[in-house]
């Protein structure tokens, strides 16, 4: 069982850009606790330090708070308002919504009393970003004691006013009440005139998931209306007064170097200033338009680096370049002997699948907005990672972290593409020349060529099996793409199994799911084709090589709503795939139809989904469906095309991701596990696409094959 | 030159081949306009323009001088949401919300043209907006809704 909480750190494949979480002390600290200014009740994860300093008597069951735990803290004032202060930060995946649900739950509130304070540095404790399903599973396990936690406190405070015992005393839409007396008072009344610190416990009673009345329900998202109106401010909609508007000038290519700049004729442009630092350049304008022009005015000599591979390449330049080590986590897994294995096979199957470089492509590109004032250096920018970007902030302008604040404005999602800090830098840089307010957006074309991407790979494949249906032996290798999904899930008596490093010629990272999207899908296809080798069904295969409760239960939700034992029209064909990541689990049966013309058409997918306790319905639903049509896109075309460092296809018209009527019929199926604890639902969702879709089409027209994306032009070669 | 948006005339001097949604944006302050591509193959920046979806971000301003121009922070009248935006709300239809605006100017185009258009008809007409958190289901599920009321 993949426990989400005890899960290596998922992030890059390859590069250790996260900062040792060992700098921080994971605890409240005092200038944040004073920004919480006035009186009330707050529950947090403190430090005996800071209790001392705060004057508070010292809860008994208060401790250093252990590196690694999840930090957040609730504040109720005095007038019984509750605000919640989380690092986490809001791209879509409506967290804001779903973390105020487990909060109201156990606060007895409705979610509307609830504001949620997300992603600001100088206002929350640190957090090392949004990604990896954990908002959902540590978070909000962290959120749920907090507010059990305040409620028992609130209990313990009204039944010493009455001097009373607790026993009795029940809390109730923002009252505690004795029913007995029928006495009630409010959160406010109780936490008026006091300022109550109490330290998160762990044993504190929470409640269960099948009593839940506001957790486990549909709640819309937050602030629904102020996103539908248009009057939402993502940062790249923001405007500070005296704001001037910033460009960078990029190179022509990877790799080069400005030799040469004239930037005569710009400077020259009314109200421009231009900024050199090494090789860095950027132009600020009074408008956006200026900016540009200014940027165009500049005569720049680059020096470019030739010979870079591309496209038609880069499979065989990973394997050249593999470094033949191990990445630095989920490096492998063995277990007997893989090649006596494969002798002993009655069948053997080894297969070569590559996966291309896609791009994230969030429809808001990045953005920042940067200020300093009195030597502090505050920018609004839409990260993952507002600690992370904090951090780099500060390194790069030698700043102490205390000098710099992050703010990160519900954003334009992310989907894993926004760990990053660049137009935060860039901004930065350029206000701290002109000391005024600086805002740059990205261009698409900027998007595409100078964030990064999910990882190019070749994943070899060889596996045995006997006409029984035995794994015998299940030898997997993965070149760049990254150790997420790397184990297999199905039984087998001996395996190897590595992911091996490699030079990326292009920039790449974080993607939803991360490697889950290659590894699975090498995996899933390779399984159907064993079952078809040893003339089994592709499902009862993989029930047959299972022991997997939860995946087990997927398979076979997903099968009975699809009527995987229908029968089929002809020219169609039905696939089957799942696998689980960050505690989901999902199963996806897909189908197609194949025309003479070999032309491939998805015609429905139907999708078991299961992540524990479900915390609302109608936004893991959203995420579910969202997951399926975004993985559509790298299953059947999204591909970057890339050539003498330069990348081909840096536009919406020509890199094409999934729309209207690419969707085929979807059916999401929900399996509600109140007895487990909830788990992420940002990422597997995604999993099951792509090699479901290539095993229906191996159904419909016995083409197995064995690159993603499938079919970049819509037709079977 | 005169710009009307949103039933209201607004004097701006600026360039005429500068494009719509940068007025909108940058001097109108009217930012739920979204820019996506710059290349009119995204949708995020769609407005109206007598009555019709037009990409904002390559439409030079002066093609739209004396038009009545219509966009996201004008379908909500004396603090009612248009029926398209309360049937988007109903739905609860998507997740960041960026290409929200551009969706709904395309639904309501549609509708005001075609005020029950069957599901290909749909597709067909909000095919150039992208959303790329995926909830297109949900999309269409709120232009039916709206398509009711």
């Amino acid at each position: 069982m993949d426990n989400p909480e005890n899960l290596p750190h998922p992030f890059h494949p390859m590069q250790d850009e996260l900062p040792p979480s060992s700098n921080h002390a994971f605890t409240i600290d005092r200038r944040k606790f004073l920004t919480l200014s006035g009186g009330g009740l707050i529950v947090a994860l403190v430090s005996n330090n800071f209790l001392s300093f705060a004057g508070e008597t010292l809860p008994q069951e208060s401790s250093t708070a252990p590196v690694g735990e999840v930090a957040a803290w609730i504040h109720i004032d005095e007038e019984g308002l509750v605000s919640v202060y989380t690092g986490k930060v809001e791209f879509g995946q409506n967290i804001r919504t779903s973390l105020s649900q487990i909060v109201a739950e156990e606060l007895m509130l409705p979610v509307s009393s609830i504001t949620m304070v997300m992603g600001d540095t100088d206002l929350v404790p640190y957090d090392a970003g949004t990604f990896g399903s954990r908002t959902t599973p540590q978070m909000g396990t962290q959120l749920r004691k907090a507010a059990a936690t305040a409620r028992e406190a609130l209990i313990e405070m009204a039944a010493k006013n009455w001097n009373i015992p607790i026993t009795g005393l029940t809390a109730e839409n923002g009252m505690v009440v004795n029913s007995a007396a029928n006495k009630k008072t409010g959160y406010g009344a109780l936490t008026k005139g006091r300022q109550i610190l109490r330290s998160i416990s762990d044993n504190v009673p929470v409640i269960a998931a099948k009593e839940w009345k506001i957790a486990g329900k549909t709640v819309p998202k937050v602030n629904g209306r102020s996103f539908i109106t248009g009057k939402h401010q993502y940062v790249s909609d923001m405007q500070l007064p005296g704001m001037l508007y910033g460009k960078v000038l990029r190179a022509p290519s990877y790799d080069a170097k400005l030799v040469d700049a004239n930037d005569a004729k710009a400077k020259a442009i009314t109200g421009v200033v231009v900024v050199r630092d090494g090789d860095f350049m950027g132009v600020v304008a009074p408008d956006v338009r200026t900016a540009g022009k200014a940027l165009l005015a500049i005569d720049a000599k680059w020096e470019e680096t030739n010979g870079q591979p591309s496209n038609a390449n880069i499979f065989d330049y990973l394997l050249k370049n593999a470094s033949g080590e191990s990445g630095r986590r989920s490096s492998g897994d063995t277990k007997g002997n893989v090649e006596e294995g494969l002798n002993a096979a009655e069948f053997k199957h080894a297969k070569t699948y590559n996966i291309n470089y896609i791009a994230h492509t969030p429809l808001e590109p990045r953005a920042a907005v940067a200020e300093w004032i009195d030597g502090k250096l505050t920018v609004w920018t839409g990260t993952q990672r507002p600690f992370g970007v904090q951090e780099e902030l500060a390194d790069v302008f030698k700043l102490n972290k205390e000098k710099v604040r992050v703010i990160v404005p519900d954003t334009g999602s992310g989907y894993g593409g926004k760990h990053s800090g660049e137009a935060a830098i860039e901004a930065a840089r350029l206000a701290k020349t002109v000391q005024k307010p600086v805002k740059i957006v990205w261009t698409r074309e900027e998007e595409f060529t100078w964030a990064y991407f999910r990882p190019a790979g070749v994943i070899e494949v060889s596996a045995g099996v006997n006409k029984d249906g035995a794994i015998t032996a299940w030898k997997f290798s993965n070149y760049n793409s990254g150790g997420a999904g790397l184990d297999t899930q199905y039984k087998t008596a001996n395996k190897q199994i590595a992911y091996i490093a490699s030079k990326t010629p292009l920039r790449q990272g974080s993607y939803r799911a991360l490697a889950s999207t290659a590894n699975v899908f090498a995996r899933e296809c390779h399984m159907t084709d064993l079952a078809r080798m040893v003339k089994m069904d592709p499902l009862a295969f993989r029930l047959k090589n299972l022991d997997d409760d939860r995946f087990i239960a997927v398979l076979q939700t997903a099968a009975k709503s699809f009527g995987w034992t229908n029968s089929k029209v002809s020219g169609h064909g039905f696939g089957i795939a799942g696998g689980f990541e960050k505690g989901g689990h999902i199963a996806t049966c897909a189908e197609v139809a194949v025309n003479a013309d070999k032309e491939v058409k998805v015609i429905r997918v139907t999708q078991a989904f299961e992540c524990g306790a479900i915390v609302n319905p109608h936004q893991l639903e959203n995420q579910i469906t969202g997951a399926i049509v975004q993985g559509l896109g790298g299953a059947l075309f999204e591909r970057i095309d890339f050539a003498g460092g330069k990348i081909l296809n840096p536009g919406l018209s020509t890199y094409r991701v999934p729309r209207f009527s690419d969707v085929p019929e979807i059916e999401v199926v929900l399996i509600d596990r109140k007895d487990l604890p909830s788990a992420g639902a940002g990422e597997a969702g995604i999993i099951g696409i792509a090699p479901a879709i290539r095993n229906a089409i191996l159904d419909a027209a016995g083409v197995a094959l064995t690159d993603l994306p499938l079919i970049p032009n819509g037709v079977l070669p | 030159m005169v710009l009307n948006v949103n039933g209201i005339k607004h004097e701006i001097t600026v360039d005429p081949d500068v494009a719509l949604l940068n007025v909108l944006r940058n001097h109108l302050d009217l930012t739920g306009s979204k820019y996506g591509c710059g290349e009119g193959a995204c949708g995020a920046c769609t407005v109206l323009v007598n009555g019709k979806p037009v990409h904002s971000c390559i439409t030079p301003v002066s093609a739209v001088g004396g038009k009545e121009i219509t966009t996201i922070e004008g379908l909500e009248k004396n603090g009612k949401l248009h029926a398209v935006q309360e049937a988007f709300l109903t739905i609860d239809t998507f997740q960041c919300s960026y290409c929200a605006p551009g969706m709904i100017m395309s639904a309501v185009a549609l509708l005001n043209n075609n005020p029950a258009p069957s599901a290909d008809a749909i597709v067909k007409a909000m095919n150039g907006n992208i959303c790329r958190c995926g909830t297109y289901p949900n999309i269409i599920k709120a232009i039916k809704l709206a398509s009711k009321s």
